[in-house]
């Protein structure tokens, strides 16, 4: 099974075979061999159309920065940075402010991050270190098939399972215990930030998870052992030969999750409830920056309403393209550099 | 030698302390918890689909069309054709770029310029897709004039380009360097060399990387939203609006009808057993292919 939806960074060992230089011509000293001489035309034309797709790549990301700053430059000509620090967001009147849904975006994600993070943790640790071989399979394929479920399919999940559930239970428990901290209080609605907040957590779990437990397995064995000659129970050789040692990578996997929280939509959308307020309960509904522009972008009448979602939009892939460099950065770090081949 | 390492003597060892083994335990529970709870929403949400989308679907929703709004009954036939037909729009742009990438990868990316483009497709991985929505929206959306499934396509294309190109440059790479030089030394041009022995030699590793990016895309409703936008209607004309699966789970789910939530579910169901069936045929097709061939 293709479970694994994230392509994950890999470290490209220096082949010294391959080595860096180009493949040698082999023409001139082959071509008698041949009843033709080879033309090189079909090879430069192959090696050109194939360069021609590497740039295109690029060229995609250009576009995109392209597209999206053509768009945004109605509403960055009226608003300047303000418009990042604007609380109204008034279509009628024409005036937009992006920070509720800036706001909202950040504090889902956190929220996610905070439940995601010790569980995804909890479960690599457990499948590299504790787990029985014949287990580990199993599990690791199941936490990944968590990954491959479409996000409209979570979110359909989520409105008829998760926010009854939270709603009737979970709210009602939290309000009364934690209520005084003021995050959790005000009506149990069951759709708003919580509900977001727990969606995405277990939509990214499988992500930083699989990352952990990558960077766990490239720990070299001889960390483990000499922990545990110095006489250290289990958990110790963890905390100290292996999380201690695979800690940027760890770093790398949680904010590779948050950059998927990030711009993650659709499920979102369906429980996040939808109002452009900045509410410090987590009860409340909010808004997230994916969301508004599924929500409204299709309906935008009128040419700077359209900018202004354009410009959410430029922000959140701004966002997003800087969280994830850092995540590959900090993975990178941890997996290259190291006999890590000999041991996969 | 062996007389200069001295033996320590196993009762000055200190035994590990009562209070260090608890907290082993401690964590050891922990960390078998955490699994727990993180399987039950998997099985939870597993577990739902089937019993629900089982439930909920008959020969109507498969067959036909959706019926206007609050009626009962209907189906999405044209939602599941429509589906597929603008993941063919974005296989037929997507596929052969993302190959070709990869190719430029691994066969002729060794080099600065490769490391800029890993970078570049790794990144664009990470691209929310609601913003692909956008980006195709101003690109083709505009230009038309209405929405379509050419621009959904095109949407869904540029976010399966860097999937299958980092793929197949992995795949390719796998391939020895000893069986291009052989080809190499029989004068076959090096054109022909990557096509024929290298490329077909990786064949199986580079379709899963393809279903593997049709899998991603297949399910993805953020960038058809303001691309493909839906249709209630048949619609097989790249340059109109097209209904598709993710589309109506999503107006579906979020709208007042019980029949509608139960179409909702169906959909969902189908959608995965159309993504988990077509990555399974295509794998069993290649699996069946190479063995025969080899």
């Amino acid at each position: 099974m293709a479970n694994q939806a994230l392509p994950r960074p890999r470290f490209e060992a220096p082949d010294p075979e391959r080595g860096t230089k180009a493949i040698p011509k082999p023409e001139t000293s082959t071509a008698p061999l041949l009843a033709g001489k080879v033309s090189e035309v079909p090879d430069a034309l192959f090696g050109g159309a194939m360069r021609l797709c590497g740039l295109a790549v690029v060229g995609i990301l250009a576009l995109i920065v392209f597209e999206l700053l053509r768009g945004s430059d109605l509403s960055w000509h009226a608003f300047g940075w303000k418009f990042f620090g604007l609380q109204d967001w008034n279509p009628v009147e024409d005036k937009y402010g992006a920070l509720p849904f800036i706001y909202g975006t950040i504090v889902s994600s956190l929220l996610s991050l905070v439940i995601a993070v010790p569980l995804s943790i909890g479960v690599a640790v457990f499948i590299t270190e504790m787990c029985p071989e014949s287990l580990r399979g199993i599990l690791s394929f199941l936490t990944e098939l968590l990954a491959a479920i479409p996000s409209v399919v979570y979110g359909l999940w989520a409105i008829f399972v998760l926010v009854p559930l939270l709603r009737e239970y979970v709210q009602p428990f939290l309000g009364k215990t934690l209520g005084w901290t003021g995050l959790f209080s005000g009506p149990p609605y069951g759709v708003g930030m919580l509900a977001a907040g727990v969606i995405l957590a277990i939509m990214i779990i499988p992500i930083i998870s699989s990352i952990t437990r990558e960077v766990m397995t490239v720990v070299p064995q001889h960390q483990r052992e000499a922990v545990l000659a110095l006489g250290s129970t289990r958990w110790e050789m963890i905390r100290i030969g292996v999380l201690r040692n695979a800690r940027a990578g760890i770093v790398g996997g949680i904010i590779l999750g948050l950059g998927r929280a990030l711009g993650e939509t659709m499920a979102v959308t369906m429980v996040i409830g939808n109002r452009a307020e900045i509410a410090k309960s987590l009860f409340a509904p909010g808004y997230t920056m994916a969301s508004v522009l599924a929500n409204e972008f299709s309906e935008a009448t009128g040419d700077l309403y359209l900018s202004a979602l354009i410009e959410i939009g430029l922000a959140l892939f701004l966002v997003t393209i800087v969280v994830n460099a850092l995540a590959r950065l900090m993975v990178w770090s941890v997996t290259r550099g190291q006999p890590a081949r000999s041991t996969v | 030698m062996a007389s200069a390492i001295s033996i320590p003597n196993p009762t000055i060892i200190p035994p590990i302390s009562w209070r260090r083994r608890t907290l082993d335990h401690v964590m050891t529970a922990v960390s078998i918890l955490t699994v727990a709870i993180v399987l039950a929403p998997l099985l939870a949400i597993f577990g739902y689909l089937v019993y629900k989308g089982i439930g909920s679907i008959n020969i109507a929703f498969l067959t036909q069309t959706p019926k206007p709004v609050g009626e009962a009954g209907g189906g999405m036939a044209n939602a599941i054709v429509g589906s597929a037909f603008i993941l063919a729009i974005a296989s037929l742009m997507g596929v052969p770029m993302g190959i070709g990438a990869g190719i430029f990868l691994s066969e002729y990316g060794r080099n600065r310029y490769g490391d800029a483009v890993r970078f570049v497709s790794d990144v664009l991985n990470g691209v929310p897709s609601i913003v692909i929505g956008i980006v195709a929206y101003g690109l083709v959306v505009i230009r038309q004039k209405h929405f379509s499934a050419l621009a959904g396509g095109v949407a869904l294309a540029i976010m399966m380009v860097p999937t299958i190109a980092r793929t197949t440059e992995q795949m390719l790479l796998l391939v020895p360097q000893a069986i291009r030089e052989a080809a190499y030394g029989l004068g076959v041009s090096r054109w022909r060399t990557t096509l024929s022995i290298t490329l077909r030699t990786a064949t199986s590793g580079v379709i899963t990387g393809v279903m593997l990016a049709f899998a991603r895309v297949a399910g993805e409703t953020a960038p058809l939203l303001f691309t493909a936008f839906g249709n209630q209607f048949w619609n097989l004309k790249a340059d109109q609006p097209t209904a598709a699966l993710s589309l109506q789970i999503y107006t579906y789910a979020l709208s007042p009808f019980d029949d509608w939530h139960r179409q909702a579910w169906a959909g969902s169901f189908v959608l995965i057993v159309l993504i988990v069936s077509a990555v399974a045929a295509v794998r069993y097709v290649v699996r069946r292919g190479r063995l025969a061939g080899a």
